[in-house]
This record gives C-alpha cells, structure tokens and sequence, in this order.
C-alpha cells in the first residue's frame, strides 16, 4: 500500500517522494519527450521518402512510428503512467483504444470484404475502384 | 498535484484505506472527467480515420493525395503543433508552482505557435480548393477534408478556449477553479497534438506513398 489513496488526475504526475523531485525534474520530463518526439517524427519522414526500406514494409514501419510517438506523448506529456496512482486513467484509456481498435478495424475488414464481393457485379457500389 | 501533495501531508498521520479516504480530490475528478471526454473526443476521430482510409483511393478521377500534400508544409505544421504542445507542459509547470510571468508567456508561445499553425493549414485548403480539389469533388476530397478540418476546427476552439483562459487568470488570478480549467486546457492540447501524429501519418506519409 503506497501512502497516495487516490489516483492522481491525468496530466499530473504521480508524487514522487520529495528528495528525489528536483525543481528541474519537471522540465526534464517535457524536454525528454519533446526530443523523442521530434526523433521519431524525422525518422517518420525519412522512412516516407527513403528508397532504402523495401517498399511494402514503409506503411507498417510509419505505423510503429506513429503508435511509438503517441505513447511518448502519453508518457511525457500527458504522464500516463503504470504507476499504481494512475490506475483509473490507465483503465479508461484501455477502454478508449479498445473503441477505436473496433472501429477502426471494423471498418476497413468490413468495406474490404464488400469491395472484394461486389467487384464483379458493378464498380457503382464500390468505392475503392471509384478512380 | 499540488493539491493532493497538500492533501497528502495533511492526512500523513492517519493513512486510511482507499474505501475509507472519502472523496478524490475536484483536481483529480475535474482531471478524470475530462480525460473521459477526451477519450469519447478520440472515438470520434477514430471513426473519422476509418471513413477517410476506407475513402482513400476514391478520387472519382480528381486529384490524389501525390499531387495535393506537400510535404515541407506538413513537417513546418507537425513542428509547429509539437513545439506548442511542448510550451504549454512548460506553461503547466509555471502553473504548478503558481508564477504569473513564465504562465503568460507559455501561454503566448503556444497560442502564436497555434495560430501559425492554423494558418499554414488554411492556406494549404485555399491552394487545394484553388486548384478545383474542393470537398465536393470526390469521396476522398470530403473525407480529408472532414479528418483534417475537424482537427484544424478542435484547434480553433482549443486557441479561443486559451485566451479565455488568460484572461480568467488576470482577473483571478491562481484560484483552484482556475488551475482547474488551465489543467483541462493542456490536457485537451496534447490530446490534439497526439491526434495531429496520426493524421501526419495516415493522411500526408502514407497518402504519398507510391
């Protein structure tokens, strides 16, 4: 049991014992990610435009890129943590990822499998072949 | 936190269990609250996200994404949104340790960096709309336009929303409802910001790839 008896509000980061909160702990944490940020959207850009990555891997690697980026700014700027105190916060964001997870993926098998079966009745219906 | 820092030394005598604490602190319910809506506000960009990449290659013979995005003006737009996300952790930290100068100073970074922001990404819809790609022209059309506009839109709220802010703060000064408010303020900026990786990703990335 830690002394904090409740979650702390997303956004705040999670008491630290006070000797080891420096003044300066805060602005270390913004600068960590704003460097790892920046790192990851540059790598993002040079995976877009390089020819030195096999061509079909490029949207999976910019996936990665994207999903690492937004985890850095949900660490370091937003300070959601695995710490105990941010349980709650931990919790609805699982929830939140599950929705988009289902909607998303939802969406695209769903158009996917309708393109692939109207294809040969007529291109009105289908939206991909709309070219 | 520095509420429940508060908060904590109070109650360091008596440690309770957590059934027996009582009430969460309003920083920390204000603060859960809006990241609930934030979230709901995720699920509908979500949804968003899946009509455009479903829409993606429906250009009705019109222009394509390889002919409209240009990417320098994506990475200034990124590098833009990134930084003034960065400012307004640094405007959290003034107002964590209640100093007025460091705060209106984030807050005008982050609003000015904000504004450019917006105004790079109106005048990249003027040049596509100038070029005959309105949001009428095709599926594809409506569906970035819808993406994207809607961020662009939260981000206009979010600078109205600042101001408002700014000026609360030089009438009241660092009042708790304040803080509050200012709190759910970055929450909602960083939240765009982290909407902005994905359309950079999903939209201007793979949008041009071959």
């Amino acid at each position: 049991m830690t002394e904090m008896r409740w979650d702390v509000a997303p956004g705040d980061r999670p008491t630290i014992p006070a000797s080891e909160q420096g003044a300066s702990s805060g602005f270390l944490v913004y600068t960590i990610g704003l460097l790892l940020a920046v790192i990851l959207t540059i790598t993002s850009f040079w995976v877009a435009n390089t020819s030195a990555i096999w061509a079909p891997g490029v949207p999976a690697g910019l996936a990665v890129l994207a999903i690492a980026q937004m985890g850095v700014h949900l660490v370091f700027f937003l300070h959601i943590t695995t710490g105990p105190d941010s349980t709650n916060n931990v919790l609805a964001l699982a929830f939140g990822v599950l929705i988009v997870f289902l909607v998303l993926a939802g969406s695209l098998v769903i158009m996917a499998d309708l393109n692939q079966n109207m294809m040969p009745h007529t291109d009105m219906l289908n939206l991909q072949m709309q070219r | 936190m520095n509420v429940t820092v508060e908060i904590d030394a109070v109650r360091e005598s008596e440690l309770l269990n957590v059934s027996e604490a009582g009430p969460a602190s309003k920083r920390v319910i204000a603060g859960f609250g809006f990241w609930i809506f934030l979230l709901s506000d995720i699920v509908m960009f979500s949804a968003l996200f899946a009509s455009y990449a479903v829409l993606a290659k429906a250009s009705a013979g019109g222009m394509t994404g390889i002919q409209l995005f240009d990417q320098r003006n994506v990475a200034i737009e990124t590098a833009l949104l990134l930084l003034s996300s960065y400012t307004c952790g640094m405007m959290s930290l003034a107002i964590n340790s209640r100093r007025y100068l460091p705060t209106f100073l984030g807050a005008a970074v982050t609003f000015l960096l904000g504004v450019a922001f917006l105004a790079l990404e109106l005048r990249e819809f003027q040049g596509m709309i100038a070029l005959g790609a309105t949001p009428q022209r095709s599926a594809f059309l409506s569906a970035f336009f819808t993406l994207v506009g809607s961020h662009g839109l939260h981000v206009t709220v979010g600078l109205a929303w600042l101001v408002l802010m700014m000026v609360q703060l030089s009438l009241r000064g660092f009042q708790d409802v304040v803080v509050r408010r200012l709190h759910c303020f970055s929450l909602f900026w960083h939240a765009l910001d982290i909407i902005w990786v994905l359309i950079f990703t999903v939209v201007y990335l793979m949008g041009v790839l071959p």
